[in-house]
């Protein structure tokens, strides 16, 4: 791939956004929709990919409707999917506070926080129907946290100006998730939804220029078979796994949306890639994954490395004027609020100059000691005492005693299939849900917003959108599409990838490659990038995909339960979406949310962004294998949110 | 009506069922260790009283009926604990069909774990217990006397060197720790337990067990010390 | 640190399975138990062996995934045995120089091996598609704040409802009960307000469905309890009994 090489269209992406003003545009658009009789509903089938947050409620109120529902996912259970793991909590604009909030104070605030990189509509929908969002979860039984009153309890979270996140303790993405997973189970009982545990889709199926079936591999059986349907909604969450350690769960993978990107669907803004200022640091090269420590402990707690780079004295040990409290000292007004982004790439600085600390020196202080002190123990213990024994069962250190070591890991990914308004992809029929597209967190996510659009999308815009385009189109009820040939080729594409992973019989391990490119990534296309890195980036990743495929070794058998060949088959994917990640984060020389760009900054060192060059979407056409793909541009235009360059000074 | 009779074939329903007839004999124990002390106050007073359980109730019932009634819900509810308690087990057992090769308890205590060997041998022991005081069949009983139940007491246990006694008190050890499990347990089961009453359930429970067996305990003790002649 | 692991090989559901040996050296006291199975199913890999196969998923104690038993404890034990935590949270500083370990799947009738150490564990999403939901259709909600719940109630819901799903209350239990997963559903929606209309006939259903699943029945041993990673309570299995009995009073029978 070459940035030079890249062709560029203008002008050909229809966003599908309808006309008028912003706040009328959902109803409208609802109104004008057609409309599938209730008894006709079971003719259509619809296959749903993905079991989490956004799969998970989509399928639910699709079967809920009445559609014949099948939903594929790769964990045992549907409960299992990442969602699971968010800790802090939901926004939603219910103002319950009086605090000033509002639908269009949080749309304000998302497209802010974005840094403009988002599509307005869009955002503006997410914060109409986050209202119903949690009418509906509690109606389910979702155990909110709440006041002695009974009335729900809200934070203010990630330096929000109102407190509008809805939590269930720390683990508000389980409880949600659990409110859609029993849904889900709900719809099963009553038949309306098929599950397919661990079930891998491997493949898109495209008739005809439409979306028709997926091709999927029995991880338990190793059987190959293909699914037909009218529709397919991908909500298979992000692909920050393709940095090998991140706070994703060890299977979360991109593979159902790198099929599809390269099946024709068009894969926008890859570079935007969150990296959360708040996790343990790795420990050594065993490393496997990295744990996210609950941004709500910035709120007591101090961020400071010692002043002298390469001092290894212990903490306690270090006096007070030797601390740099970088935040404090740089932003006054935020001080250790900052946003992530702001956050994250301040403690890579002062670890890039020497000023880490831990055994590897990887890590910045988060100190508690001010907060005990001022509050007492018991306070904190109360307030972050799950995360407290979090931090030291998986460290084996006491953070009451000595201060927490955080870094920065990759968290969440902005980025990911183009949708159009209707949440459906360049491929007619293929709608993508939740974190898997790129719709509403433009360059940057703020924190609770992630919940809020996964649900968004899967109970209140796709069972609309999705049922209005299969009134378009009609049922397939025929089932014509068995015989077309694409059918039978989707197939043997897979079974020959898996023939070929299973054949060559090299040396290393799958987790070798994929360590290695996430290295290359970290180093190259993480928290800071620059030209020349990003260059190097883009030659190493395709030597070592050249490597994998020359020197991967994947035991077993393929008829089987074999998680290597699982692993293999999702690294070759990354090992692809990685070298498109660094040719979108080269193209773009502005810095904007995540994607931080050495040239382009302030004179304080703060993200700068060329409106004028790249206001506008990048959604990237695949063209084949290592060839430089087309990029076309959806322009963004802000009507309601004036620009301006975001200060936390 | 048709959920009442799903109920027992449920787990939770045999539980139930052990739980409630637990209950029935937990009262009864308690009746008969206390009818038991009354051997202290001599051999006429003891065997009035033996006389008294068949006339319970008279003129209204006739001779034994009350008896009759008691024992009956006595049996019923033994049937009923051993039937809920053996087809619980084989459920058990057919739900944890391969074993692990190390296995940490980390709960579990002494009497939780053989609460179904305890049974068993008690059930036994109460067999043996009828053949020796009720039908003082020959051989069990040295010199079984119908009208005289205090004979009956004092010439069964100082019998046959004793051996009589002391399979009374090993019984009595396997009672105790069924007792104790069975007691908190029925109330975890009913579902009348929480953490706060937690405590104060395992207080009872101990308290039950050690009320019921140590009375019992004492009157084989008594002829073996020779306190009872 | 050096290790000897017994480690349980079954290559199918059908198969016999068996205890094998694995020497394992330089493994980091900071890796986490699961990376140091990383580590040895690298360097069987690279060996030309085939790894030892072992669910997980979030690695941060959240997913429910992961399920092993290590030397006879579901999910293992720190040191200190200052809390139970997942087997993914479990660190290798909890084990000594040159020890044996011991590693075994889950095991019960209902949770068959699939291979190595990996078990089914889809009867627990049936117990929960018998009735562990509130029937609300998407659309149909009140204002949330329309029905004020006690923070109390709210707390005791929450508290049943951090139930990870793992299986672990059934591979420690000597029955292979799943009482305790069940009824901390039964408890999560039966103590809220919205859960209420369908409060008996939810129970009758999932325990229907835990019985017809092949688990085994309480002994209230409380072993469940004691390995559960999330500390739900044995109180809620006997809530979820009261509520069975008032059921069978109220005379609902299984509609599952």
């Amino acid at each position: 791939m070459n940035v030079d090489d890249i062709k560029v269209f203008e002008g050909d992406l229809d966003s599908a956004v309808p006309e008028g003003p912003i706040q009328q545009i959902w109803d409208d658009h609802r109104f004008n929709m057609k409309l599938v009789n209730p008894s006709n509903r079971r003719k259509y089938k619809v296959i749903v990919v993905g079991s989490g947050l956004a799969g998970g409620s989509a399928a639910a109120s699709l079967g809920e409707m009445g559609y014949n529902v099948h939903c594929f996912f790769y964990q045992d259970s549907a409960r299992r999917a990442h969602s699971v793991a968010a800790q802090g909590g939901i926004n939603a604009a219910k103002n319950y506070r009086n605090d000033g909030d509002s639908i269009f104070r949080l749309f304000y605030d998302t497209v802010k926080g974005g840094d403009y990189r988002s599509r307005e509509a869009n955002v503006y929908r997410l914060a109409q129907v986050s209202n119903n969002i949690i009418d509906q979860c509690v109606a389910q039984g979702v155990p909110f946290a709440r006041e002695y009153g009974g009335m729900l309890d809200n934070r203010s979270f990630g330096g929000a100006q109102v407190s509008r996140t809805f939590y269930a303790r720390g683990q508000t993405g389980q409880q949600l998730l659990l409110g859609a997973y029993q849904a889900l189970q709900r719809q099963a009982h009553a038949g309306t939804v098929t599950l397919y545990p661990r079930t891998e889709m491997l493949d898109l199926i495209v008739i005809d220029g439409r979306a028709r079936g997926i091709v999927t591999r029995n991880m338990i059986t190793g059987q190959i078979k293909s699914y037909l349907g009218d529709a397919v909604v991908l909500a298979t969450g992000g692909y920050g796994n393709t940095y090998f350690l991140s706070t994703n769960a060890k299977g979360c993978n991109a593979s159902a949306a790198w099929r599809a990107y390269k099946r024709g669907a068009y894969f926008a803004n890859p570079c935007y890639v969150q990296i959360h200022p708040t996790c343990i640091p790795p420990s050594g090269e065993h490393q496997s994954k990295l744990t996210l420590m609950s941004e709500s402990l910035r709120n007591d707690g101090r961020i400071w490395v010692p002043r002298q780079p390469g001092d290894r004295r212990p903490a306690a040990q270090i006096p007070e004027e030797e601390r740099y409290y970088y935040l404090e000292e740089k932003y006054p007004s935020f001080g250790n609020l900052v946003p992530r982004d702001v956050a994250s790439r301040n403690a890579k600085a002062v670890v890039d100059a020497g000023h880490g600390v831990g055994e590897l020196q990887n890590g910045v202080y988060l100190d508690f000691s001010e907060a005990i002190g001022r509050l007492g123990k018991q306070v904190i213990k109360d307030r972050y005492g799950n995360l407290f024994d979090m931090y030291t069962s998986i460290t084996g250190e006491d953070p009451y005693e000595v201060p927490m070591r955080i870094y920065p890991a990759v968290h969440y990914t902005m980025g990911g299939l183009w949708v159009d308004y209707n949440l459906q992809s360049s491929i007619p029929g293929l709608f993508v849900l939740g974190e898997a597209n790129f719709s509403d967190h433009g360059a940057n996510r703020l924190g609770a917003s992630a919940l809020m659009q996964g649900l968004a999308d899967g109970y209140f815009v796709a069972p609309y959108t999705v049922g209005n385009y299969l009134a378009r189109v009609g049922a397939d009820t025929g089932d014509s599409a068995a015989s077309a040939p694409e059918v039978a080729q989707a197939e043997a594409a897979v079974q020959e990838k898996i023939d070929k992973l299973m054949s060559i019989n090299g040396k290393h391990s799958v987790t070798h490659f994929h360590r290695e490119l996430g290295k290359v990534m970290w180093n190259g296309v993480g928290m800071a990038r620059n030209d020349a890195g990003l260059r190097e980036a883009l030659q190493r990743i395709p030597e070592i995909r050249a490597e994998f495929w020359e020197n991967v070794r994947v035991p077993g058998s393929a008829a089987d339960l074999n998680q290597s060949l699982e692993m293999a088959g999702r690294v070759a994917d990354f090992l692809e979406l990685g070298e498109l990640l660094a040719l979108d984060a080269l193209h773009r020389t502005e810095s904007c949310g995540g994607h931080f760009r050495e040239e382009s900054q302030t004179e304080e060192g703060e993200a700068k962004r060329d409106d004028e060059n790249f206001s506008y979407v990048a959604a990237w056409e695949y063209t084949g294998d290592g060839s430089t793909p087309n990029l076309h541009k959806e322009p963004l235009k802000f009507e309601y949110v004036k620009l301006t360059q975001r200060s936390y000074k | 009506m048709v959920g009442v009779m799903h109920f027992p074939q449920t787990t939770i329903g045999k539980k139930v069922i052990m739980a409630i007839s637990g209950v029935v004999w937990i009262g009864f124990l308690a009746a008969h260790m206390f009818g038991n002390l009354k051997v202290y106050t001599g051999a006429e007073h003891f065997n009035e009283y033996a006389e008294g359980l068949r006339t319970l109730g008279a003129p209204i019932l006739g001779y034994a009926q009350a008896l009759w009634v008691l024992r009956i819900i006595v049996i019923v509810s033994i049937v009923a604990h051993m039937w809920a308690a053996l087809t619980l087990n084989q459920r058990n057992r057919q739900a944890r069909p391969a074993r692990y090769t190390e296995h940490k308890k980390l709960s579990a205590n002494y009497a939780t774990l053989t609460m179904i060997y305890g049974g068993v041998a008690i059930f036994f022991f109460i067999i043996y217990h009828l053949m020796h005081f009720t039908w003082g069949v020959a051989g069990v009983h040295p010199s079984f006397i119908a009208t005289d139940p205090y004979h009956n007491v004092i010439a069964g246990f100082s019998s046959y060197g004793y051996v009589p006694a002391i399979i009374y008190l090993i019984a009595l050890v396997f009672l105790a720790f069924h007792l104790f499990h069975g007691t908190w347990s029925l109330f975890q089961t009913l579902g009348l337990n929480n953490k706060t009453y937690d405590g104060a359930l395992h207080g009872l429970a101990w308290a039950v067990a050690l009320v019921i067996t140590l009375g019992f305990a004492t009157v084989p003790l008594g002829v073996m010390f020779g306190l009872l002649s | 640190m050096k290790l000897n692991l017994k480690i349980w090989r079954q290559p199918s559901q059908q198969a016999q399975g068996q205890l094998v040996d694995y020497q394992l050296d330089n493994v980091s006291e900071d890796s986490s138990f699961l990376e140091m199975l990383d580590l040895l199913n690298e360097q069987l890999i690279e060996n030309g062996d085939e790894p030892v196969a072992f669910d997980h998923d979030c690695r941060e104690g959240i997913c429910g995934m992961c399920s092993l038993v290590i030397n006879g404890v579901a999910h293992g034990q720190d040191r200190e045995k200052i809390k139970q935590v997942t087997v993914c949270q479990l660190h290798m500083r909890n084990f000594s120089d040159g020890e044996t370990i011991v590693i075994e799947p889950w095991r019960s009738a209902a949770f068959p091996v699939l291979k190595d150490l990996i078990v089914n564990r889809t009867a627990f999403d049936r117990i929960i598609q018998a009735g562990g939901y509130i029937s609300v259709s998407t659309g149909s909600a009140a204002d949330a704040n329309a029905l004020p719940i006690p923070k109390k109630k709210a707390d005791v819901s929450m508290d049943a409802a951090a139930c990870i799903g793992c299986g672990a209350c059934v591979a420690a239990c000597p029955n292979g009960s799943a009482m305790l997963f069940t009824s901390a559903k039964i408890t999560h929606l039966g103590v809220l307000p919205q859960g209420e209309t369908e409060r008996y006939q939810r129970v009758v259903n999932m325990v229907a469905q835990m019985d017809k699943e092949g688990f085994g029945g309480c002994t209230n041993m409380g072993e469940c309890e004691a390995v559960c990673p999330k500390e739900i309570s044995l109180d809620f299995i006997a809530r979820m009994n009261r509520d069975l009995i008032s059921a069978a009073f109220r005379g609902i029978s299984p509609t599952v």
